[in-house]
């Protein structure tokens, strides 16, 4: 109850200070401020800004867990963190990077390129698009608060019950986990909706599903995956904390529970999560593939196929994470083979992207450089896939530093080089400016060999016996080389991450602007000037075929043709309710990781409201007019 | 007057004005994606009741608890109101606010009582000793069964609010869509219940 009192004085405090005592000229200029802009802006080009900005900054705290954690084991008997710290650093890089990392990277990505890809003046809900961001940064912030006020998650990124009960993680460390997680896969349930709607409803003319340019239809696949991995997490989160706070006993054995409960349901969704990380960067290369060797998509269909194929699957094999649990020979082979069948679909795509390539005119810019790189990277990840798929094997691999080398191949090979591939390709339609291509080359070979040679020795450490998650090594047992390799692999990659970060600055402050097409590119976003104008098409183009941008080039067009006449666009107007939303479930959240219920009802009492607040909002939105349009259009 | 008045106006709706512009058309499409979420959501919960009904230690097991009459009760309100907003959304078809407003009042009320009864349920089985921390089958049956009348009770505050939105602004494109949604977030939640009926109750009273 005090610390009710204490946050109510608290918050009360603050409003003064902010609103200098409800001052309508204070508010006014606070409303006019780029901060108020950025926070209540609906534009999908600039809440996907607001990923990439979110996503960077968590790159870099969860970078810098993985290198403490590297120095740690740089040498046999390391004394640098060990103990509970590093279990808490382990925990959290992994969290981090994967849910607060890989996805709101490529979430960035596919909020401003796909609503361009399919012709649309917008996404489905503008609104919920930025609930959705809002919801993930403050889950994002309830994580890493814990750094700050002690106790970070210890019981590694999965969580396992009953490790992450009370009886063997006392203090609020899972709790963090538990609710930060919760509130960031609100943002990302939602989020998932949206793009299954956009993409559904608000295809230009003429946009077929089958015209749809792979990066579509990645993003389209990963969102139904998310619309239907995220809810089972959310139930077993609950669960987690009801176990936790309330002292039920889903997990706990002695009151009858089940802890083999958790690890199904967590790799039911832990295991679509994978492919929802990957895809999205299955898109991206098979874009950036075919503009950069001038020919459209080898097997165009049987890429979608695929796609369709590994998102189903997906959700069929995640007993092979669970096969030292004991279900039992059967249970194992059914889900040993289903796991192999994913082989077949990945091996089509990158027989796709090898043929797309093969007789086409190249170009190795830096985009492509990383779309290069990574089929290597991945063809090597998932050959160490097929071996954990294998029953017997993966006894001897479980929990070894082989496992810890293969998810990294897969997943820095995958989403992360994916990532980057789509940043360097798009940057220019995302900022306006041209990212330094020599810089952009330093960046993919340093951090692509510190990459290799972080994990590459990993794979025999495993093998040699070591296992995952441990702070220390004895000297004597073959594994001081490859520690020592792997720690600098890992400085290397920073060293790769800071030459970025040069060219992000140098490019922001005195970048080459970039011209609206500037790859020869092939899919709709190049047919715009870049940055793309709020309102993204002036008119909705007509699509006629496949790569509809290289078609109209072809056909010596320099526009695309249009589907209707010039006329008012309608626009949403900027909401700030979002946040407040997102600030109520934050407020219910820490209440709730310290065990407080009245701070925790009385931030869901605020979500209500501000729920309220929405459905009696009337705001239509605004509407462009076209005369004025034309005039800025011909300045 | 602004353009997105014009297609507001009472006088021109359209026969389904809840899929009239292509903002209803995506609500609608969004809400019935959200529901196939809710859908996994329920079936994790229902997953981890059927893994966890057996443990119930040294307290009352599922057929010594459950009682057919009260379940009945219950399980003929839910479903009737399911079919009151069905009404509702026939009054809204036809552009009748007050019979649109009649109906979902019934629809909410029957809600109320639902949760009544359910809430008289709790009570009951906790002087019987089957309280959330008693075992884990007590755990898995509270959080389904909490889950469920949660849905419910936000279902009825959703309802009541947009019933003061029908009356504030009538039956238009922009309205429409809320209400039609909100009718199928009803239902969604009765055939959970229907769910919870057999897997729950039925399967605990013959074991």
């Amino acid at each position: 109850m005090a610390t009710l009192v204490i946050l109510i004085v608290v918050a009360l405090f603050l409003t003064a200070i902010l609103t200098g005592g409800y001052n309508e000229r204070y508010l006014e200029r606070v409303r006019q401020n780029w901060l108020w802009e950025w926070i209540t802006t609906v534009d999908h080009k600039k809440i996907g800004i607001l990923y990439l900005m979110a996503g960077g900054f968590f790159f870099t705290v969860g970078g810098l867990e993985a290198l403490l954690i590297r120095i740690q084991l740089m040498f046999p008997n390391g004394k640098f963190i060990i103990g509970d710290t590093f279990n808490q650093l382990l925990s959290m890089h992994g969290t981090t990077m994967i849910f607060l990392v890989s996805l709101p990277l490529l979430f960035g990505l596919m909020n401003v390129i796909v609503p361009l890809q399919i012709g649309a003046r917008d996404v489905a809900f503008p609104f919920i698009n930025s609930l959705g961001f809002w919801l993930y940064f403050v889950g994002g912030l309830t994580l890493n608060l814990s750094w700050i006020f002690g106790g970070a998650p210890d019981a590694g990124w999965t969580s396992y019950a009953t490790l992450a009960l009370n009886e063997f993680s006392p203090g609020p460390g899972v709790n963090y986990y538990v609710l930060g997680l919760q509130i960031a896969g609100f943002g990302t349930l939602m989020s998932g909706i949206n793009f299954l709607v956009t993409i559904i409803n608000m295809r230009a003319p003429g946009m077929s599903y089958l015209r749809m340019p792979l990066f579509t239809w990645t993003s389209f696949v990963t969102s139904a995956l998310i619309l239907f991995a995220f809810p089972p997490l959310t139930a077993g989160m609950f669960m987690m904390m009801f176990d936790r706070l309330f002292e039920t006993s889903f997990f706990a054995t002695s009151g009858g529970g089940n802890s083999v409960i958790w690890q199904h349901i967590f790799w039911i969704f832990g295991h679509p999560e994978v492919y929802i990380l990957v895809l999205p960067a299955f898109g991206v290369f098979s874009d950036v593939i075919s503009t950069f060797s001038r020919k459209r998509l080898f097997g165009y269909h049987s890429m979608v196929f695929a796609v369709v194929l590994i998102g189903f699957l997906g959700f069929m094999v995640w007993v092979h994470h669970m096969f030292t649990v004991g279900l039992g020979a059967i249970a194992n082979t059914i889900f040993a083979i289903a796991t192999m069948a994913i082989a077949v679909p990945t091996g089509i795509k990158v027989f796709n992207w090898l043929f797309t390539m093969w007789g086409g005119r190249i170009r190795f810019t830096t985009a492509m450089l990383f779309a290069a790189g990574f089929i290597v990277v991945f063809v090597m990840g998932g050959v160490t896939g097929v071996m954990l798929s294998v029953v017997p094997a993966d006894l001897q691999f479980h929990d070894s530093y082989f496992v810890v080398a293969h998810f990294h191949y897969v997943l820095i090979g995958g989403t992360i080089l994916g990532f980057f591939a789509g940043l360097y390709y798009w940057w220019p339609k995302i900022f306006g400016s041209l990212l330094d291509e020599k810089w952009g080359r330093w960046h993919f070979w340093i951090f692509y060999l510190g990459m290799h040679l972080t994990f590459f020795p990993q794979h025999f450490l495993g093998l040699f016996g070591m296992p995952r998650r441990v702070f220390t090594y004895e000297a004597g047992y073959n594994l001081e080389m490859n520690n020592l390799l792997s720690s600098l692999g890992a400085f290397l990659m920073t060293a790769g991450m800071l030459i970025f970060l040069f060219n992000v600055v140098r490019t922001l402050t005195k970048g080459k602007k970039a011209p609206g097409d500037p790859w020869d590119g092939r899919s709709l976003e190049w047919s715009i000037p870049s940055p793309p104008p709020v309102y993204n098409f002036l008119q909705t183009p007509k699509v006629r075929g496949l790569d509809p941008w290289w078609l109209e080039k072809r056909e010596g067009n320099d526009q695309m043709p249009v589907a209707e006449p010039l006329g008012p666009i309608h626009m949403p107007s900027p909401n700030h309710l979002p946040f407040l939303m997102s600030l109520s479930f934050f407020v219910s959240g820490i209440g709730f990781v310290f065990h407080s219920l009245a701070v925790g009802f009385m931030g869901l009492v605020g979500v209500v409201i501000t729920l309220y607040m929405r459905s009696f909002e009337e705001d239509h939105g605004y509407h462009l007019i076209p005369e004025e349009l034309e005039k800025e259009a011909k300045s | 007057m602004k353009i997105e008045e014009q297609t507001a106006t009472v006088a021109g709706l359209p026969a389904e004005p809840e899929k009239a512009t292509l903002e209803g058309k995506n609500k609608v499409l969004g809400f019935w994606l959200f529901l196939g979420a809710e859908t996994t959501l329920f079936a994790t919960l229902f997953g981890t009741y059927l893994a966890l009904k057996g443990a119930h230690l040294d307290g009352p097991t599922p057929g010594e608890l459950f009682q057919m009459p009260l379940v009945a009760t219950s399980t003929l309100i839910l479903l009737t109101s399911s079919l009151t907003s069905v009404f509702a959304i026939m009054g809204m078809h036809h552009h009748d606010v007050a019979k649109m407003l009649r109906w979902f009042g019934i629809t909410i009320l029957l809600g109320l009582a639902f949760l009544g009864v359910e809430i008289y349920e709790f009570i009951e089985y906790v002087h019987e000793g089957h309280t959330l921390t008693s075992s884990a089958f007590g755990s898995s049956f509270y959080l389904l069964l909490g889950t469920h009348g949660g849905h419910v009770l936000f279902g009825v505050c959703w309802i009541a609010g947009l019933m003061v939105q029908a009356r504030q602004k009538g039956i238009t494109v922009h309205t429409a869509p809320k209400f039609y949604v909100a009718s199928l977030y009803w239902h969604f939640v009765d055939v959970v219940w229907v769910f919870i009926f057999s897997v729950v109750y039925l399967m605990g009273m013959m074991a």
